[in-house]
C-alpha cells in the first residue's frame, strides 16, 4: 500500500491542477494563449501594491462571509441564505448613512452596528422558518430573492436620488459616512481590523467554547446531540443569528469601501461566492481565509484579463467554478481509493 | 407448486442467522412459519423469495433446482412476497402503480389494465379503485393490492410476512378468507409468518418453528397451545435468582397514560417503579414498549393521563426538563442515539459537563475522561473517536457519562450484542445504581435477562400491557403466551 501513501500526499493538488488544465484547454480553443491570460491575472493581482490592496478589499467581506459559514457549516446548517443576509447588511448600514448625519467615529459604527443587526435579523427569520418546518436551504433562498427585491424597491423608490431614480444606485454617501480609506484604493484597514477580530472570534467559539461542541455535536448527530442535552432549535437560531451577523458585517463593509453608495447588485454574488470558499477549503478553519484570498485574487484579477486579452473577466469564475467541482467530485481520496477498491467486489452489492 | 428447501444455511458477521434449515412445503396448503424475533423467519422467506442468496443449501420448485438472483426472478419462478411495508408507491394511482413493472413498450393499454385489475379483485373479494391514490389507501388496502400484483405476476406460493400488523379486524378477516380460497381453490402454496399463536392456529394446516437460527420442530395445527409455546421459547435450568429487595417509595408513577404515534398508539398505562426497583419491560419488537420508556423520558408526549416523578407531575414537561430531575434514558442504538460519531471521548465528556462556562477546559476534561476511562473499563484512550470503541466499550463509555445520582434510568436492550463478560458488567453498574435508590426500567427482547434481573415484569402485545408480573412467580412460558398474545 505505498503507492497509495504517496498518492494520498499530492492528491489535494490534483483537482487544482486539473481545473488549471480544463480552463486552459478553453482558453486555447477561443485561440488565446493559457500562459498570456494566467500572465495578465496575476499581473492584475501583484503588479502595483494598489491593486494588492484591492484584492484585499475584495478579501475582507467574503472572508467575513466565509467565517460566519464555518459555524453554521458546524451545525450541519445550510445557510444558502447567507447572500441575503449580506445583502441586508449593507442595507442597514446604507439607512444609517443616508438617514444620519453624525461625527465619523459615531455614524461609522451606528452604520457597522445596523448592518450586523439587519444581517442577524434575516438569518433569524430564515431560522425561524426553519422550526416552522421550511429547510433553511429553500427558506434562504426565497429570503435572498426578497433581499434582492427590497434593494431594488428602496433604490427605486424612498432612496432615490433627488434628481430622479437611476434604477443604478442612490446617491453617494457623505464623506464621515464613508470607512477611512487607505490613499485611493477601496481598501479600509479598519476593515482588516475587524475581519481579523471576527475570525478570531469564531476560532475561540469553534474550538475552544462549549457552544461550538454542541454545534460540533449537533452537526454530527443531531439525535445523539439532543439525547445529550444539546437544545438544538436554540443552538441552530443562535448560529444562524452569528452567522448572519458576519455576514451583514461583510455586507456594511462592501458597501461603505467598496462602494459609496447602494448599488443594485450590491453583492455581487459574494454570500455565494463564500459557500464555495467554505466547501473548497473542506470546512477547515486555517485554510477558509487563504482559499478566500486566492478567490479575491483570480477574481480581481480578472479585471486586467479582461483589458489586456479580449477575453471577459468571468474567465476567474470559471476558473473557481471549475475547482470547487472538480475538489467535490474526485477532492476526498479516501471515497477514490473505496471506489477503485470496491471494482473487484461489485458483485456483492 | 411443491417447495422444498435443502439444508439452507446463512450468517451476518458472526451471527448464524439459519443453520442448516430443510423443510417441504406441499401446493393447496397454508403453512405457520413461527419464531421470535431473531429467530431466523425473516432471512429464511428472504433467501426462499430470491431477495438474498443462501450460504449455502438449494431451493426445489418442484423439483426443479433454483437459483434466484432478485425478488424478480423468485417471481418469474412463482415465489411471490408479501412485506410488512407492501412495496408499492404512494404518489402513484392504483393503476399506475400495477402497471409499473408490467408494461412493456411504448404505449400504455390503461383501459385493459384497469379491467383486468377490477376483475382480479372481484375474483379474490377486494374491491378496488384504479383511480385512487396508493397515500390515501390504508395498509389493509395497500396489502390486497400487493398481493394481486404478486397474484397477476404468476405467485403460485405466496409469503405473507406479519400481514396482520396494522389491519383492521375486517380487512384481516377478508385476508384470510383469500388466503384460505387460493389455497383450496387454486392450489396456492402459502406461507404466514406470524409471532401470533391465534392467527397460525386459526389458517394454518401445518407449523414450522425457528429459534436460534435453528429449525427446532413442527406441529400439525390445531394442536396444544402450550406446544407451540414449548418449541418457540426455550425451557431452560433452573435460574438462579439474586436477593430480592423491598422497593422504595414510587420514583415512576404513570397514572393512566395514552401515547400516540402515527404507527401505533400504546393503550392506557398505570404503572409504577419503586426506588431500588428494577421493573423489565417484554414484548416483540413495536409492541409498544419502546413508547411508554419514551413517553417516561419525555421524548413521546403523553395524550392523556399523567407522568409524576417522586410526586413531581412532569405530563407536560419535554426531554431535557426530564433530565435536568435525575432521569437518564439510553436508547438501543448507541452511535445512533446516544454517542456522536466523530468526536473524542473527551469532547463527549465535555458536551455532558452539567453548568459549562463559556470556555472548555480541556485539559480538566481531559483528565477527568481519562479517569472515568479506568472506572469503567473503557477500552480506549481520550483521543479515541467513539466509533473506535467496541460496542461493549461505547456501552461502558455511556455508563461513564452518566452523572452520579439519578431517580430513575430508562433503558433500551441494555446488553443487546455485548459479549458476556461486558453483559455482568453492565448488570453489576444498574445493581449498584438499584442499592442507591435509583429506580430501573428496561427494555429486553432476551426474556432470560428480563427474568433473571427484573423484580417486576409487564409484557407488550399490539399497545396494550399485560398485568404486572412478580418476577418471582413467573416462567418462560407464561412470558411467552404474553408475549404472542394470549392471556
Amino acid at each position: 500500500m505505498k503507492g497509495w501513501a504517496w498518492l494520498e500526499r499530492i492528491w489535494p493538488s490534483v483537482p487544482i491542477l486539473s481545473a488549471l488544465a480544463l480552463t486552459s484547454l478553453l482558453l486555447l480553443a477561443f485561440g488565446t494563449s493559457p500562459v498570456v491570460a494566467f500572465g495578465a491575472i496575476w499581473e492584475g493581482v501583484f503588479s502595483t501594491p494598489e491593486r494588492m490592496l484591492t484584492a484585499l478589499a475584495f478579501w475582507i467581506p467574503l472572508l467575513l462571509s466565509a467565517a460566519g459559514l464555518l459555524v453554521t457549516f458546524q451545525a450541519g446548517l445550510w445557510n444558502i441564505g447567507i447572500e441575503g443576509q449580506f445583502i441586508l447588511g449593507a442595507l442597514g448600514a446604507s439607512w444609517v448613512a443616508l438617514s444620519l448625519h453624525l461625527p465619523a467615529p459615531l455614524q461609522i459604527t451606528l452604520e457597522i452596528l445596523a448592518g450586523i443587526a439587519a444581517g442577524a435579523l434575516w438569518a433569524g427569520v430564515a431560522a425561524l422558518l426553519k422550526r416552522w418546518g421550511v429547510h433553511e436551504i429553500f427558506g434562504g433562498l426565497a429570503l435572498n430573492n426578497l433581499a434582492i427585491i427590497l434593494t431594488n424597491y428602496l433604490i427605486a423608490g424612498p432612496w432615490q436620488p433627488p434628481e430622479g431614480g437611476s434604477f443604478r444606485g442612490t446617491v453617494p454617501f457623505h464623506e464621515d459616512a464613508i470607512l477611512p480609506l487607505l490613499g485611493s484604493t477601496r481598501f479600509s484597514p479598519l476593515s482588516l481590523v475587524l475581519a481579523a477580530f471576527a475570525f478570531g472570534l469564531v476560532v475561540l467559539a469553534l474550538r475552544n467554547s462549549a457552544w461550538g461542541l454542541r454545534l460540533k455535536a449537533l452537526g454530527r448527530n443531531p439525535r445523539s446531540a439532543f439525547l445529550l442535552g444539546v437544545s438544538s432549535n436554540r443552538e441552530a437560531l443562535l448560529a444562524m443569528l452569528f452567522c448572519g451577523a458576519l455576514a451583514g458585517l461583510g455586507g456594511a463593509v462592501r458597501v461603505l469601501s467598496w462602494f459609496d453608495s447602494l448599488r443594485q447588485s450590491i453583492s455581487g454574488g459574494i454570500g455565494y461566492l463564500a459557500l464555495m470558499v467554505v466547501i473548497l477549503a473542506g470546512f477547515r478553519l486555517y485554510l477558509t481565509p487563504l482559499v478566500a484570498l486566492f478567490f479575491a485574487s483570480v477574481l480581481s484579477g480578472s479585471i486586467v484579463l479582461q483589458l489586456r486579452t479580449q477575453l471577459h473577466s468571468s474567465l476567474g469564475d470559471i476558473l473557481t467554478g471549475v475547482m470547487v467541482l472538480f475538489v467535490l467530485l474526485f477532492g476526498d481520496f479516501a471515497r477514490i481509493r473505496n471506489l477503485f477498491k470496491s471494482r473487484g467486489s461489485k458483485e456483492d452489492v | 407448486m411443491r417447495v422444498e428447501l435443502q439444508s439452507i444455511s446463512k450468517h451476518f458477521g458472526t451471527v448464524q442467522a439459519n443453520q442448516e434449515i430443510s423443510l417441504t412445503l406441499d401446493p393447496g396448503s397454508i403453512y405457520g412459519l413461527l419464531g421470535e424475533n431473531g429467530a431466523g423467519k425473516s432471512t429464511l422467506m428472504k433467501i426462499l423469495s430470491g431477495y438474498q442468496p443462501p450460504d449455502s443449501g438449494c431451493i426445489l420448485l418442484d423439483g426443479k433446482l433454483q437459483n434466484f438472483r432478485s425478488p424478480a426472478d423468485a417471481l418469474a419462478a412463482g415465489v411471490g412476497m408479501l412485506y410488512q411495508e407492501p412495496l408499492d408507491l404512494p404518489p402513484f394511482t392504483v393503476l399506475e402503480n400495477y402497471l409499473l413493472g408490467r408494461a412493456r413498450g411504448l404505449t400504455v393499454p390503461t383501459r385493459q389494465a384497469a379491467r383486468e385489475l377490477i376483475e382480479l379483485g372481484t375474483r379474490y373479494g377486494f374491491q378496488i379503485n384504479p383511480e385512487e391514490t396508493i397515500r390515501n389507501l390504508s395498509l389493509g388496502e395497500r396489502q390486497q393490492l400487493e398481493l394481486l400484483r404478486l397474484l397477476s405476476g404468476g405467485a403460485q406460493l405466496l409469503i405473507l410476512d406479519e400481514p396482520t400488523t396494522g389491519i383492521s379486524a375486517e380487512q384481516k378477516d377478508l385476508l384470510f378468507a383469500s388466503m384460505r380460497s387460493l389455497a383450496s381453490k387454486e392450489g396456492k402454496t402459502l406461507i404466514l409468518v406470524s409471532h401470533k399463536l391465534d392467527e397460525v392456529q386459526e389458517l394454518c394446516s401445518q407449523v414450522f418453528v425457528l429459534r436460534k437460527g435453528i429449525l427446532v420442530g413442527g406441529a400439525k395445527l390445531p394442536c396444544p397451545q402450550s406446544e407451540l409455546v414449548d418449541l418457540m421459547f426455550e425451557q431452560l435450568p433452573p435460574r438462579r435468582r439474586r436477593a430480592k429487595s423491598a422497593p422504595g417509595k414510587p420514583v415512576l408513577d404513570l397514572q393512566g397514560a395514552i401515547v400516540r404515534t402515527a404507527r401505533m398508539d400504546l393503550e392506557r398505562v398505570s404503572l409504577q417503579v419503586g426506588a431500588g426497583e428494577v421493573f423489565g419491560l417484554a414484548g416483540l419488537e413495536g409492541s409498544g414498549q419502546e413508547l411508554l420508556l419514551k413517553a417516561c423520558a419525555g421524548l413521546l408526549p403523553i395524550a392523556q393521563g399523567r407522568r409524576l416523578l417522586a410526586g413531581e407531575d412532569l405530563t407536560h414537561l419535554g426531554y431535557h426538563a426530564t433530565c435536568n430531575r435525575g432521569v437518564r434514558y439510553i436508547a438501543a442504538g448507541r452511535l445512533e442515539e446516544g454517542l456522536v460519531g466523530g468526536l473524542t471521548l473527551t469532547e463527549h465528556m465535555a458536551l455532558v459537563t452539567e453548568e459549562p462556562s463559556f470556555l472548555v477546559d480541556w485539559p480538566a476534561n481531559r483528565k477527568q475522561t481519562a479517569e472515568r476511562i479506568q472506572r469503567y473499563q473503557v477500552v480506549g484512550t481520550p483521543e479515541s473517536m467513539v466509533e473506535e470503541l467496541s460496542g461493549g466499550n461505547q456501552q461502558r463509555f455511556l455508563f461513564g457519562l452518566l452523572p452520579s445520582s439519578l431517580k430513575l434510568v430508562l433503558m433500551e436492550h441494555p446488553t443487546r450484542g455485548l459479549d458476556l463478560r461486558s453483559t455482568d458488567w453492565i448488570w453489576q453498574q444498574l445493581n449498584d445504581r438499584r442499592t442507591e435508590g435509583t429506580a430501573i426500567l428496561f427494555i429486553s427482547a432476551d426474556l432470560d435477562e428480563i427474568l433473571e434481573r427484573s423484580d417486576r415484569i409487564a409484557v407488550f402485545f399490539s399497545g396494550r400491557m399485560s398485568r404486572v408480573l412478580d418476577a418471582a412467580q413467573t416462567s418462560v412460558d407464561e412470558l411467552g403466551r404474553l408475549i404472542g398474545g394470549q392471556q
